[in-house]
């Protein structure tokens, strides 16, 4: 009897298993699929593009002919440098600003404090596409139309309000003592800050970095808008010149997508180990 | 080494008044417990001597010196904490010496200073670990070494001993008290827990909402108390109080016993009580004995004693070793 009850419970977790198993499998399958797609047909020639969309590269239908249009076309390393400028920079921007509003909204009492963090936390609710006018007109009085340090200014403003609400929760989570600990021991605040409280917050850090980091890479709106200059142009609207009204050179435009794939993992993998990495076990019983 | 002075210490969060005026002399050398219920405000009040928490009115002198409005760091103090609160990216040695070199005090001395702390407290394996490689009384021996390593002129513990196992806390104690002989130092000290307060205290200052009950050695608190707070709160088990109507005694409102003073004795029988409960604890035996309007009371003997759940007693009070206390709690000598 008892070996039953056994195997039947054993069988039960097994089934669980594989049922969330086969869900997840069944959903990582349709969220890669329109990337498998691009990245398969970035490799095949024009015809088998249209004849075939779903099969892989086979030796007749191979072709590089995409990449050696984006490659020889100059501008395109311009193009992904400035992307990966804006990208980083605002990032940088975001994460270090983010994490400074943050340690000062939940280390310090003082008058205003919830009415600043709510203020700051309503730009999470406004999309800042809304504004788009009054920043135009704004750029263009301070001559900043057709430069990174637009986009870099707007998608800081953009980033911080998700940043500075999850990185407060988080740091209200920091234990008192260690930071009075750094008092005591005669350590600025900013240097509690910065060797204290940043490393314990890295997860955090690294959720929001994934957060932030995608949909600027991904916009199209902004660089069209506030610098749609041949040398300013990012990657994504870059690949709008393989898009004609009439003609559309689809091996072009799928290699340059699955281009732009690349970096953007790098920074995913790399703040992804971040996340992982759980450096403060035992730090603060 | 130094001595602490406070004068008419007051605290407000907003409208509520935590800390109500606190006069206190801490003499150079002694080891001063701050010791009441949660929320009594001994924790402010260590924090507010260490520069954590700012005043809302009142002066602090240590060693002579106001050092209201200082930086902690200014102020010559060192702080061992209840979480430990060491900095988990940097080695036991590191964690001891960071405030001397944020000092910028010599190398040379830094070492020496990191040694003696480290043979003292036996941490010599362990200066190269971080401190999650461990285990709790090791961290708190590094905390309690990073304090010694800056030779403050005033040491303060923040329930250094809440987080760590019986045992632990046993031996850990036991280690303060023998570092308090070797360095002669001034420590302030913050607990809830009386033993630990009776055990290491030169004096222990009682608190209860933000004012102080009574201030004096142990054995002061323990055979005098003030009043009837300060009575309950020093001595384990607590001392039992009897409505002074049931002993029919007049010239009191209430009667305190401490478990130890009672005896049963049926001939000069003071109350009778059906037993409730029985602690046996070796060394000795807590007889819990509920004597209807005088309540639960608690009789402490020695040695190992046997007595049948719900049997009737006659409970003799030591009659010398009684407290009598008026309606507002203060003691009738």
């Amino acid at each position: 009897m008892s070996v039953d009850i056994k195997t039947t419970a054993r069988s039960q977790v097994t089934f669980r298993a594989i049922a969330a198993h086969a869900i997840l499998i069944t959903y990582t399958l349709i969220a890669l699929f329109p990337v498998f797609v691009i990245v398969i047909n970035s490799f095949k020639s024009r015809k088998a593009i249209f004849r075939e969309p779903l099969s892989v590269p086979t030796p007749e239908t191979f072709s590089l002919k995409g990449y050696e249009t984006v490659l020889k076309q100059g501008d395109f390393v311009l193009y992904f440098q400035n992307s990966l400028v804006v990208t980083v920079a605002s990032l940088t921007m975001v994460l270090l600003f983010g994490a400074m509003a943050a340690f000062a909204l939940s280390e310090y009492r003082f008058r205003g404090n919830l009415l600043t963090g709510l203020y700051l936390a309503i730009g999470i609710m406004i999309p800042i596409r809304l504004g788009t006018v009054a920043i135009l007109e704004m750029m263009v009085a301070s001559g900043l139309v057709n430069t990174l340090t637009a986009l870099i200014l707007v998608y800081t403003a953009q980033g911080l309000p998700l940043a500075i609400f999850i990185l407060t929760e988080f740091m209200q989570g920091i234990s008192d003592d260690l930071k009075n600990a750094g008092r005591i021991d005669g350590l600025s605040e900013y240097t509690i800050f910065g060797v204290l409280v940043l490393p314990l917050i890295r997860p955090a850090l690294a959720t929001v970095a994934v957060f932030t980091m995608i949909p600027i890479w991904n916009d199209l709106w902004f660089p069209l808008i506030l610098a749609p200059a041949e040398e300013t142009k990012t990657i994504t609207l870059g690949a709008q010149v393989f898009i004609g009204q009439f003609v559309t050179d689809w091996n072009a435009v799928l290699a340059s997508l699955s281009l732009a794939i690349i970096p953007v993992l790098v920074l995913y993998l790399i703040f992804s180990r971040q996340l992982i990495k759980g450096i403060t076990a035992g730090a603060v019983k | 080494m130094g001595s602490l002075s406070l004068k008419n210490i007051r605290k407000s969060f907003g409208n509520v008044e935590v800390i109500k005026g606190i006069d206190l002399d801490v003499k150079e050398g002694e080891l001063v417990i701050f010791v009441g219920p949660s929320g009594c405000g001994k924790s402010t009040l260590l924090r507010i001597i260490a520069g954590l928490e700012t005043e809302t009115s009142g002066t602090i002198e240590i060693d002579g010196n106001t050092v209201n409005g200082q930086s902690p760091s200014m102020r010559g103090i060192s702080m061992v904490f209840q979480t430990y609160a060491l900095y988990p990216h940097l080695t036991v040695r590191d964690n001891m010496s960071l405030g001397l070199k944020q000092a910028k005090r010599p190398k040379d001395l830094i070492k020496k200073r990191v040694d003696f702390a480290s043979a003292m407290l036996s941490l010599d394996d362990y200066l190269e670990r971080r401190p999650a490689e461990l285990s709790g009384g090791q961290r708190q021996r590094v905390a309690i070494g990073r304090a010694i390593v800056r030779q403050p002129k005033l040491f303060l513990f923040d329930e250094p001993l809440s987080n760590l196992d019986a045992a632990l806390r046993v031996n850990t104690r036991l280690e303060i008290a023998s570092l308090h002989r070797q360095l002669s130092a001034t420590m302030v000290y913050v607990t809830h827990d009386q033993t630990e307060a009776m055990t290491l205290a030169d004096r222990i200052v009682v608190l209860n909402n933000g004012v102080i009950e009574q201030v004096g050695t142990p054995m002061e608190l323990y055979n005098k108390p003030k009043n009837k707070f300060v009575a309950g709160f020093i001595g384990s088990p607590q001392m039992n109080f009897i409505p002074a109507s049931c002993l029919e005694m007049s010239d009191a409102e209430t009667v305190g016993i401490r478990p130890e003073n009672i005896t049963f004795d049926g001939a000069k029988a003071d109350l009778t009580g059906k037993v409730s409960h029985i602690e046996q604890l070796g060394g000795d035996t807590n007889i819990y004995a509920d004597c209807g309007e005088a309540g639960l009371i608690c009789i402490r003997l020695f040695g190992q004693h046997e007595a049948e759940v719900d049997s009737t007693i006659s409970l003799h009070f030591d009659r010398d070793k009684m407290f009598k206390f008026d309606k507002d709690g203060n003691t009738i000598n």
